[in-house]
Protein backbone atom coordinates (compact mmCIF):
# COMPACT_ATOMS: atom_id res chain seq x y z
CA UNK A 1 0.00 0.00 0.00
CA UNK A 2 1.61 3.60 -1.09
CA UNK A 3 0.48 6.66 0.80
CA UNK A 4 -2.17 7.23 -1.55
CA UNK A 5 -4.07 4.00 -0.51
CA UNK A 6 -3.81 4.69 2.98
CA UNK A 7 -5.46 8.14 2.08
CA UNK A 8 -8.53 6.60 0.26
CA UNK A 9 -9.19 4.00 2.60
CA UNK A 10 -9.10 6.79 5.29
CA UNK A 11 -11.31 9.37 3.12
CA UNK A 12 -13.51 6.06 2.52
CA UNK A 13 -14.14 5.11 6.01
CA UNK A 14 -14.71 8.63 6.90
CA UNK A 15 -17.28 8.91 4.18
CA UNK A 16 -19.22 5.30 5.28
CA UNK A 17 -19.26 5.47 8.89
CA UNK A 18 -20.46 8.91 8.94
CA UNK A 19 -23.27 8.19 6.37
CA UNK A 20 -24.01 5.02 8.97
CA UNK A 21 -24.39 7.73 11.36
CA UNK A 22 -26.49 10.14 9.14
CA UNK A 23 -29.55 7.02 8.79
CA UNK A 24 -29.24 5.63 12.10
CA UNK A 25 -28.77 8.50 14.83
CA UNK A 26 -32.19 9.26 16.05
CA UNK A 27 -31.62 12.97 16.47
CA UNK A 28 -31.69 15.11 13.22
CA UNK A 29 -29.37 17.56 14.40
CA UNK A 30 -26.50 14.82 14.70
CA UNK A 31 -27.73 13.44 11.15
CA UNK A 32 -26.82 16.54 9.80
CA UNK A 33 -23.79 16.95 11.88
CA UNK A 34 -22.61 14.05 10.70
CA UNK A 35 -23.35 14.72 6.95
CA UNK A 36 -20.74 16.95 7.40
CA UNK A 37 -18.34 14.49 7.64
CA UNK A 38 -19.61 12.61 4.48
CA UNK A 39 -19.46 15.34 2.20
CA UNK A 40 -15.80 16.02 3.34
CA UNK A 41 -14.72 12.36 3.14
CA UNK A 42 -16.22 12.62 -0.66
CA UNK A 43 -14.16 16.04 -0.64
CA UNK A 44 -10.84 14.49 0.21
CA UNK A 45 -12.03 11.91 -2.72
CA UNK A 46 -12.02 14.01 -4.95
CA UNK A 47 -9.21 15.42 -4.48
CA UNK A 48 -7.60 12.23 -4.52
CA UNK A 49 -8.34 11.98 -8.06
CA UNK A 50 -6.90 14.89 -9.16
CA UNK A 51 -10.61 16.57 -9.24
CA UNK A 52 -9.24 19.76 -7.55
CA UNK A 53 -12.07 22.04 -8.50
CA UNK A 54 -14.49 19.65 -7.61
CA UNK A 55 -13.26 19.17 -4.02
CA UNK A 56 -14.10 22.51 -3.14
CA UNK A 57 -17.00 23.26 -4.75
CA UNK A 58 -18.25 20.21 -2.80
CA UNK A 59 -17.48 21.56 0.05
CA UNK A 60 -18.82 25.25 -1.03
CA UNK A 61 -21.96 23.90 -2.35
CA UNK A 62 -23.15 21.36 -0.19
CA UNK A 63 -21.13 22.00 3.27
CA UNK A 64 -21.35 25.78 3.34
CA UNK A 65 -24.70 26.21 1.22
CA UNK A 66 -27.03 23.04 1.39
CA UNK A 67 -26.09 21.85 4.91
CA UNK A 68 -26.45 24.95 6.23
CA UNK A 69 -29.65 25.41 5.17
CA UNK A 70 -30.61 22.20 6.47
CA UNK A 71 -29.60 23.07 9.44
CA UNK A 72 -31.31 26.36 9.97
CA UNK A 73 -34.53 24.04 9.00
CA UNK A 74 -34.01 21.89 11.64
CA UNK A 75 -32.82 23.93 13.98
CA UNK A 76 -35.40 26.87 14.02
CA UNK A 77 -38.53 24.26 13.30
CA UNK A 78 -36.62 22.20 16.33
CA UNK A 79 -36.40 24.93 18.35
CA UNK A 80 -39.57 27.58 18.15
CA UNK A 81 -42.04 24.69 18.48
CA UNK A 82 -40.57 23.07 21.54
CA UNK A 83 -41.16 19.44 19.50
CA UNK A 84 -38.67 17.65 19.56
CA UNK A 85 -37.93 16.24 15.95
CA UNK A 86 -37.10 12.29 16.33
CA UNK A 87 -36.77 10.09 13.64
CA UNK A 88 -38.71 6.85 13.43
CA UNK A 89 -38.67 3.94 10.79
CA UNK A 90 -41.56 2.81 8.42
CA UNK A 91 -42.52 1.37 5.61
CA UNK A 92 -39.76 -0.43 5.75
CA UNK A 93 -40.74 -3.25 3.03
CA UNK A 94 -41.20 -0.65 -0.05
CA UNK A 95 -38.04 1.09 0.74
CA UNK A 96 -36.00 -1.59 0.61
CA UNK A 97 -37.07 -2.87 -2.76
CA UNK A 98 -36.88 0.69 -3.84
CA UNK A 99 -33.32 1.36 -2.24
CA UNK A 100 -32.27 -2.33 -3.70
CA UNK A 101 -33.18 -0.97 -7.02
CA UNK A 102 -31.78 2.03 -6.69
CA UNK A 103 -28.48 0.77 -5.61
CA UNK A 104 -28.58 -1.93 -8.28
CA UNK A 105 -29.06 0.47 -10.62
CA UNK A 106 -25.90 2.24 -9.71
CA UNK A 107 -23.82 -0.34 -9.20
CA UNK A 108 -24.67 -1.74 -12.89
CA UNK A 109 -23.63 1.52 -14.15
CA UNK A 110 -19.72 2.14 -11.91
CA UNK A 111 -19.53 -1.79 -13.79
CA UNK A 112 -20.77 -0.95 -17.48
CA UNK A 113 -19.67 2.38 -17.50
CA UNK A 114 -16.10 2.85 -19.72
CA UNK A 115 -14.04 4.84 -17.26
CA UNK A 116 -11.33 7.30 -18.39
CA UNK A 117 -8.16 5.46 -17.15
CA UNK A 118 -5.14 8.36 -16.92
CA UNK A 119 -2.11 7.88 -15.58
CA UNK A 120 -0.77 9.89 -12.84
CA UNK A 121 1.79 11.72 -14.67
CA UNK A 122 -0.77 12.86 -17.03
CA UNK A 123 -3.24 14.29 -15.37
CA UNK A 124 -3.13 18.09 -15.79
CA UNK A 125 -2.00 20.04 -12.85
CA UNK A 126 -5.24 21.89 -12.59
CA UNK A 127 -8.68 20.99 -13.82
CA UNK A 128 -10.26 24.34 -13.84
CA UNK A 129 -9.57 24.98 -17.40
CA UNK A 130 -10.58 22.48 -19.08
CA UNK A 131 -13.46 22.79 -16.98
CA UNK A 132 -14.41 26.10 -17.95
CA UNK A 133 -13.30 25.40 -21.72
CA UNK A 134 -15.85 22.78 -21.52
CA UNK A 135 -18.60 24.38 -19.73
CA UNK A 136 -18.74 27.34 -22.81
CA UNK A 137 -18.42 25.16 -25.38
CA UNK A 138 -19.38 21.18 -25.02
CA UNK A 139 -21.78 21.57 -22.06
CA UNK A 140 -23.11 25.35 -23.53
CA UNK A 141 -27.11 24.69 -23.60
CA UNK A 142 -26.76 22.84 -20.38
CA UNK A 143 -25.09 25.35 -18.54
CA UNK A 144 -27.15 28.34 -19.74
CA UNK A 145 -30.23 25.91 -19.22
CA UNK A 146 -29.28 24.98 -15.81
CA UNK A 147 -28.94 29.00 -15.28
CA UNK A 148 -32.54 29.66 -16.16
CA UNK A 149 -33.58 26.57 -14.22
CA UNK A 150 -31.92 28.43 -10.86
CA UNK A 151 -33.43 31.98 -11.53
CA UNK A 152 -36.97 30.59 -11.90
CA UNK A 153 -36.42 28.97 -8.35
CA UNK A 154 -35.30 31.97 -7.48
CA UNK A 155 -38.28 33.72 -8.40
CA UNK A 156 -40.62 30.96 -7.17
CA UNK A 157 -39.13 31.19 -4.01
CA UNK A 158 -39.28 34.69 -3.76
CA UNK A 159 -43.22 35.33 -4.31
CA UNK A 160 -44.01 32.25 -2.55
CA UNK A 161 -42.26 34.12 0.85
CA UNK A 162 -44.06 37.25 -0.17
CA UNK A 163 -47.55 36.02 -0.56
CA UNK A 164 -48.02 36.17 3.20
CA UNK A 165 -47.80 40.01 3.35
CA UNK A 166 -50.06 41.22 1.19
CA UNK B 1 12.38 16.19 -2.21
CA UNK B 2 10.54 12.59 -0.77
CA UNK B 3 7.81 12.45 1.10
CA UNK B 4 8.66 12.20 4.27
CA UNK B 5 10.82 15.61 3.61
CA UNK B 6 7.70 17.70 2.48
CA UNK B 7 5.75 16.57 5.73
CA UNK B 8 8.77 17.73 8.09
CA UNK B 9 8.93 20.92 6.35
CA UNK B 10 5.21 21.51 6.56
CA UNK B 11 5.03 20.63 9.99
CA UNK B 12 7.67 22.94 10.53
CA UNK B 13 5.43 25.90 8.80
CA UNK B 14 2.68 25.25 10.01
CA UNK B 15 3.97 25.44 13.57
CA UNK B 16 5.75 28.62 13.22
CA UNK B 17 2.21 29.90 11.55
CA UNK B 18 0.57 28.53 14.66
CA UNK B 19 2.81 30.05 17.29
CA UNK B 20 2.99 33.30 15.17
CA UNK B 21 -0.86 33.66 15.11
CA UNK B 22 -1.57 33.10 18.52
CA UNK B 23 0.87 35.22 19.74
CA UNK B 24 -0.12 37.82 17.01
CA UNK B 25 -3.81 37.37 18.66
CA UNK B 26 -3.09 38.03 21.80
CA UNK B 27 -1.16 41.19 21.21
CA UNK B 28 -3.72 42.48 18.59
CA UNK B 29 -6.43 42.73 21.63
CA UNK B 30 -3.76 44.62 23.68
CA UNK B 31 -3.69 47.19 20.54
CA UNK B 32 -7.58 47.14 19.73
CA UNK B 33 -7.90 48.65 23.62
CA UNK B 34 -4.81 50.74 22.94
CA UNK B 35 -5.92 52.44 19.66
CA UNK B 36 -9.33 52.58 20.97
CA UNK B 37 -8.34 54.49 24.28
CA UNK B 38 -6.41 56.76 21.84
CA UNK B 39 -9.19 57.10 19.20
CA UNK B 40 -11.30 58.29 22.73
CA UNK B 41 -8.66 60.23 24.31
CA UNK B 42 -8.00 57.64 27.14
CA UNK B 43 -4.57 55.74 28.03
CA UNK B 44 -6.12 52.46 27.82
CA UNK B 45 -4.39 49.43 29.61
CA UNK B 46 -1.05 50.46 30.82
CA UNK B 47 -0.97 49.02 34.32
CA UNK B 48 0.18 45.32 33.91
CA UNK B 49 4.29 45.64 32.59
CA UNK B 50 5.77 48.90 30.55
CA UNK B 51 3.02 50.33 29.24
CA UNK B 52 0.65 47.61 29.55
CA UNK B 53 2.83 45.66 27.28
CA UNK B 54 1.77 41.97 29.57
CA UNK B 55 -1.45 42.89 29.55
CA UNK B 56 -2.41 39.70 27.26
CA UNK B 57 -0.81 37.25 28.78
CA UNK B 58 -2.79 38.70 32.08
CA UNK B 59 -6.37 38.55 29.95
CA UNK B 60 -5.57 34.55 29.15
CA UNK B 61 -4.49 33.41 32.06
CA UNK B 62 -7.40 34.88 33.27
CA UNK B 63 -9.62 33.41 30.59
CA UNK B 64 -8.21 29.68 31.23
CA UNK B 65 -8.78 30.26 34.94
CA UNK B 66 -12.12 31.39 34.62
CA UNK B 67 -15.02 27.84 35.74
CA UNK B 68 -16.22 27.04 32.63
CA UNK B 69 -19.92 26.41 32.69
CA UNK B 70 -22.49 24.88 30.65
CA UNK B 71 -26.39 25.78 30.54
CA UNK B 72 -28.26 23.27 32.04
CA UNK B 73 -30.46 23.31 28.77
CA UNK B 74 -27.64 22.94 26.39
CA UNK B 75 -26.67 20.00 23.99
CA UNK B 76 -23.62 19.43 25.91
CA UNK B 77 -21.23 17.61 22.87
CA UNK B 78 -22.34 20.60 20.19
CA UNK B 79 -21.70 23.55 22.92
CA UNK B 80 -17.95 21.76 23.29
CA UNK B 81 -17.55 21.44 19.42
CA UNK B 82 -18.44 25.03 18.44
CA UNK B 83 -15.48 26.93 19.76
CA UNK B 84 -13.17 24.35 18.37
CA UNK B 85 -14.84 24.05 14.70
CA UNK B 86 -14.78 28.23 14.86
CA UNK B 87 -11.02 27.54 15.55
CA UNK B 88 -10.43 24.78 13.27
CA UNK B 89 -11.90 26.94 10.63
CA UNK B 90 -9.59 29.96 11.49
CA UNK B 91 -6.25 28.27 11.36
CA UNK B 92 -7.10 26.09 8.38
CA UNK B 93 -7.16 28.73 5.99
CA UNK B 94 -3.87 30.43 6.55
CA UNK B 95 -2.08 27.43 4.64
CA UNK B 96 -2.44 29.04 0.93
CA UNK B 97 -1.72 32.58 1.95
CA UNK B 98 2.01 32.97 0.47
CA UNK B 99 3.50 35.54 2.83
CA UNK B 100 7.07 35.82 0.42
CA UNK B 101 8.52 34.22 -2.73
CA UNK B 102 10.22 31.40 -3.28
CA UNK B 103 13.43 31.25 -1.12
CA UNK B 104 16.52 28.20 -0.78
CA UNK B 105 17.09 27.42 2.33
CA UNK B 106 19.22 24.59 3.22
CA UNK B 107 19.74 23.05 -0.19
CA UNK B 108 15.75 23.37 -0.27
CA UNK B 109 13.72 25.21 -2.65
CA UNK B 110 11.00 26.29 0.17
CA UNK B 111 7.43 28.27 -0.85
CA UNK B 112 6.79 30.93 2.18
CA UNK B 113 3.20 29.42 1.82
CA UNK B 114 2.22 25.99 3.51
CA UNK B 115 0.03 24.42 0.70
CA UNK B 116 0.78 26.71 -2.79
CA UNK B 117 -2.65 25.15 -4.38
CA UNK B 118 -4.01 26.01 -7.73
CA UNK B 119 -7.30 26.60 -6.47
CA UNK B 120 -6.18 28.84 -3.12
CA UNK B 121 -8.90 31.28 -3.61
CA UNK B 122 -11.73 29.21 -3.76
CA UNK B 123 -10.32 26.92 -1.02
CA UNK B 124 -10.63 30.31 1.22
CA UNK B 125 -14.25 30.98 0.24
CA UNK B 126 -15.00 27.21 0.69
CA UNK B 127 -13.85 27.19 4.26
CA UNK B 128 -14.57 30.72 5.01
CA UNK B 129 -17.98 28.94 3.99
CA UNK B 130 -17.35 26.46 7.12
CA UNK B 131 -17.10 29.66 9.78
CA UNK B 132 -20.27 29.69 9.48
CA UNK B 133 -21.03 26.34 11.09
CA UNK B 134 -18.87 27.30 14.02
CA UNK B 135 -21.33 30.14 14.95
CA UNK B 136 -24.41 28.32 14.16
CA UNK B 137 -23.61 25.41 16.62
CA UNK B 138 -23.34 27.78 19.08
CA UNK B 139 -26.26 29.60 19.02
CA UNK B 140 -28.13 26.80 18.62
CA UNK B 141 -26.65 24.32 21.28
CA UNK B 142 -26.65 26.75 23.99
CA UNK B 143 -30.17 26.56 24.46
CA UNK B 144 -30.22 30.55 25.27
CA UNK B 145 -32.85 33.12 22.33
CA UNK B 146 -30.03 35.25 22.46
CA UNK B 147 -27.45 32.70 21.71
CA UNK B 148 -29.93 31.70 19.23
CA UNK B 149 -31.00 34.87 17.51
CA UNK B 150 -27.14 35.93 17.34
CA UNK B 151 -26.26 32.77 15.74
CA UNK B 152 -28.86 32.78 13.38
CA UNK B 153 -28.38 36.84 12.55
CA UNK B 154 -24.67 35.48 12.27
CA UNK B 155 -25.31 33.49 9.78
CA UNK B 156 -27.97 35.29 7.23
CA UNK B 157 -25.23 37.72 7.71
CA UNK B 158 -22.27 36.04 6.29
CA UNK B 159 -24.37 34.04 3.80
CA UNK B 160 -25.51 37.03 2.13
CA UNK B 161 -22.14 39.31 2.26
CA UNK B 162 -20.74 36.15 0.63
CA UNK B 163 -22.34 36.74 -2.79
CA UNK B 164 -20.32 40.29 -3.05
CA UNK B 165 -17.15 38.78 -1.77
CA UNK B 166 -17.26 36.11 -4.05
CA UNK B 167 -18.25 38.55 -6.95
CA UNK B 168 -15.52 40.74 -6.17
CA UNK B 169 -12.61 38.07 -6.09
CA UNK B 170 -14.10 37.07 -9.64
CA UNK B 171 -12.49 40.46 -10.97
CA UNK B 172 -9.25 39.48 -9.58
CA UNK B 173 -9.32 36.22 -10.87
CA UNK B 174 -10.48 37.47 -14.26
CA UNK B 175 -7.24 39.85 -14.22
CA UNK B 176 -4.38 37.48 -12.88
CA UNK B 177 -5.90 34.18 -15.26
CA UNK B 178 -5.24 31.73 -11.98
CA UNK B 179 -6.41 30.87 -8.67
CA UNK B 180 -3.25 30.37 -6.79
CA UNK B 181 -2.53 33.03 -4.38
CA UNK B 182 0.80 32.95 -5.59
CA UNK B 183 0.12 33.67 -9.22
CA UNK B 184 -2.30 36.59 -8.23
CA UNK B 185 0.42 38.34 -6.15
CA UNK B 186 3.24 37.53 -9.34
CA UNK B 187 0.38 39.12 -11.40
CA UNK B 188 0.29 42.60 -9.39
CA UNK B 189 3.67 42.97 -10.73
CA UNK B 190 4.85 46.81 -9.72
CA UNK B 191 1.55 49.55 -9.81
CA UNK B 192 -0.50 46.93 -11.13
CA UNK B 193 -2.34 46.23 -8.00
CA UNK B 194 -5.42 45.29 -8.14
CA UNK B 195 -7.18 47.82 -5.73
CA UNK B 196 -5.71 50.62 -8.31
CA UNK B 197 -6.95 48.86 -11.31
CA UNK B 198 -10.25 48.36 -9.73
CA UNK B 199 -11.22 50.07 -6.86
CA UNK B 200 -14.72 49.37 -6.63
CA UNK B 201 -13.70 45.74 -6.04
CA UNK B 202 -11.46 46.66 -3.60
CA UNK B 203 -14.31 48.51 -1.38
CA UNK B 204 -16.83 45.54 -1.61
CA UNK B 205 -14.37 43.09 -0.71
CA UNK B 206 -13.19 45.03 2.00
CA UNK B 207 -16.75 45.41 2.69
CA UNK B 208 -17.79 41.92 2.23
CA UNK B 209 -14.60 41.26 4.27
CA UNK B 210 -15.75 43.48 7.55
CA UNK B 211 -19.25 41.51 7.09
CA UNK B 212 -17.72 38.20 7.26
CA UNK B 213 -15.52 38.90 10.29
CA UNK B 214 -18.51 40.03 12.39
CA UNK B 215 -16.87 43.40 12.88
CA UNK B 216 -18.01 46.80 13.55
CA UNK B 217 -19.91 48.31 11.91
CA UNK B 218 -21.56 44.35 11.08
CA UNK B 219 -21.61 43.23 14.47
CA UNK B 220 -24.89 42.53 14.41
CA UNK B 221 -24.42 39.21 15.84
CA UNK B 222 -23.34 39.95 19.22
CA UNK B 223 -24.76 43.41 19.64
CA UNK B 224 -24.69 44.00 23.26
CA UNK B 225 -27.82 46.33 23.67
CA UNK B 226 -30.02 43.48 21.95
CA UNK B 227 -28.26 40.06 22.13
CA UNK B 228 -26.25 40.22 25.51
CA UNK B 229 -23.35 38.71 23.89
CA UNK B 230 -25.19 36.90 20.38
CA UNK B 231 -23.94 33.55 19.75
CA UNK B 232 -21.18 33.46 22.41
CA UNK B 233 -23.46 34.69 25.30
CA UNK B 234 -23.11 30.91 27.08
CA UNK B 235 -19.62 30.65 27.03
CA UNK B 236 -16.85 31.17 29.69
CA UNK B 237 -13.73 30.43 30.20
CA UNK B 238 -11.44 28.47 27.53
CA UNK B 239 -14.24 27.60 25.26
CA UNK B 240 -15.03 31.92 25.15
CA UNK B 241 -11.34 32.37 24.62
CA UNK B 242 -11.57 29.76 21.61
CA UNK B 243 -14.19 32.12 19.91
CA UNK B 244 -12.59 35.26 20.29
CA UNK B 245 -8.74 33.33 19.33
CA UNK B 246 -11.21 32.73 16.06
CA UNK B 247 -12.56 36.13 16.02
CA UNK B 248 -8.99 37.91 15.92
CA UNK B 249 -7.55 35.03 13.81
CA UNK B 250 -10.22 35.72 10.88
CA UNK B 251 -9.44 39.43 11.35
CA UNK B 252 -6.13 38.52 10.29
CA UNK B 253 -7.18 36.37 7.67
CA UNK B 254 -9.05 39.29 6.23
CA UNK B 255 -6.53 41.46 6.37
CA UNK B 256 -3.99 39.07 4.62
CA UNK B 257 -6.18 37.95 1.58
CA UNK B 258 -6.86 41.57 1.15
CA UNK B 259 -2.93 42.22 1.22
CA UNK B 260 -3.32 39.37 -1.10
CA UNK B 261 -5.52 39.83 -3.56
CA UNK B 262 -5.91 43.82 -3.69
CA UNK B 263 -2.60 45.33 -2.25
CA UNK B 264 0.06 43.23 -4.19
CA UNK B 265 0.98 41.01 -1.28
CA UNK B 266 4.50 40.33 -0.88
CA UNK B 267 5.21 42.46 -3.83
CA UNK B 268 7.24 46.00 -3.74
CA UNK B 269 6.68 48.02 -6.82
CA UNK B 270 9.85 47.62 -9.20
CA UNK B 271 12.29 46.44 -6.20
CA UNK B 272 13.76 43.93 -8.65
CA UNK B 273 15.14 46.69 -10.78
CA UNK B 274 17.27 48.27 -7.07
CA UNK B 275 19.76 45.43 -7.76
CA UNK B 276 20.02 44.29 -3.93
CA UNK B 277 20.76 41.04 -3.30
CA UNK B 278 18.45 37.70 -3.16
CA UNK B 279 18.32 37.49 0.85
CA UNK B 280 17.75 41.32 1.39
CA UNK B 281 15.28 41.26 -1.12
CA UNK B 282 13.23 38.10 0.31
CA UNK B 283 13.35 39.82 3.29
CA UNK B 284 12.06 43.50 2.22
CA UNK B 285 9.30 41.96 1.00
CA UNK B 286 8.40 39.38 3.81
CA UNK B 287 8.67 42.64 5.76
CA UNK B 288 6.46 44.68 3.10
CA UNK B 289 3.65 41.49 3.44
CA UNK B 290 3.38 41.78 7.24
CA UNK B 291 3.84 45.92 6.95
CA UNK B 292 1.11 45.68 4.71
CA UNK B 293 -1.56 42.82 6.67
CA UNK B 294 -0.93 45.20 9.68
CA UNK B 295 -1.92 48.03 8.32
CA UNK B 296 -5.44 46.83 7.31
CA UNK B 297 -5.45 45.41 10.65
CA UNK B 298 -5.30 48.59 12.18
CA UNK B 299 -7.60 49.95 9.53
CA UNK B 300 -10.31 47.49 10.93
CA UNK B 301 -9.84 48.91 14.66
CA UNK B 302 -9.88 52.38 13.35
CA UNK B 303 -13.66 51.75 11.50
CA UNK B 304 -14.57 50.08 14.52
CA UNK B 305 -14.05 52.77 17.28
CA UNK B 306 -15.18 55.49 14.45
CA UNK B 307 -18.08 54.26 12.81
CA UNK B 308 -22.08 53.19 14.20
CA UNK B 309 -23.72 50.01 14.02
CA UNK B 310 -26.08 49.09 11.32
CA UNK B 311 -29.72 48.64 12.00
CA UNK B 312 -30.63 44.78 10.40
CA UNK B 313 -32.64 46.10 7.65
CA UNK B 314 -30.19 48.37 6.47
CA UNK B 315 -27.42 45.93 6.67
CA UNK B 316 -29.19 43.30 4.24
CA UNK B 317 -30.44 46.30 2.51
CA UNK B 318 -26.21 47.69 2.08
CA UNK B 319 -25.52 43.69 1.20
CA UNK B 320 -28.14 43.02 -1.64
CA UNK B 321 -29.02 46.25 -3.38
CA UNK B 322 -25.94 48.09 -2.90
CA UNK B 323 -22.48 45.90 -2.78
CA UNK B 324 -24.08 43.32 -4.70
CA UNK B 325 -24.72 45.32 -7.55
CA UNK B 326 -21.39 46.97 -7.12
CA UNK B 327 -19.76 43.87 -7.18
CA UNK B 328 -20.94 42.77 -10.62
CA UNK B 329 -20.52 46.40 -11.98
CA UNK B 330 -16.81 46.05 -11.22
CA UNK B 331 -16.46 42.46 -13.17
CA UNK B 332 -17.92 44.48 -15.98
CA UNK B 333 -15.02 47.53 -15.34
CA UNK B 334 -12.78 44.55 -15.26
CA UNK B 335 -14.18 43.22 -18.60
CA UNK B 336 -13.52 46.19 -20.29
CA UNK B 337 -9.94 46.58 -19.20
CA UNK B 338 -9.40 43.31 -20.44
CA UNK B 339 -10.95 43.88 -23.76
CA UNK B 340 -9.90 47.14 -24.26
CA UNK B 341 -7.11 47.76 -22.57
CA UNK B 342 -5.57 44.79 -23.29
CA UNK B 343 -4.26 44.40 -19.66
Amino acid sequence: MNYYDILFYLFAIITLVSAGFVVTTRNVIYSAFFLLFTFFGVAGIYVLLAADFLAVVQIMVYVGGILILLLFGVMLTNKITNVDIRTGTSNLLPASIAIGLLMGALVSAMIYTGWKVQPASEIPDTSIKNLGALLITDYLLIFELLGILLLIALIGAASIARRDKE
Amino acid sequence: MSIWEVIIISLIKILLIVVLMLLTVAYLVYFERKISAWIQNRKGPNRVGWHGLLQPFADVFKLLLKEDIVPEKANKALHTLAPFIALFVAFATYAVIPIGPTIELFGYKINLVVADVNIGVLYVLALTSLGVYGITFAGWSSGSKYSLLGGVRSSAQMISYEVSMGFSIAGVLLLSQSLSPTKIVEAQYGWMWNAILQPIGFITFVVSAFAETNRLPFDLPEAEPELVGGYHTEYSSFKFAGFFLAEYANMIIASMMITTLYLGGYQIPYIDKLGLNQTLTVLLQVGAFLFKTAFMLFFFMWVRWSIPRFRYDQLMNLGWKVMFPLSLLNIVWVAVLIMVFRL
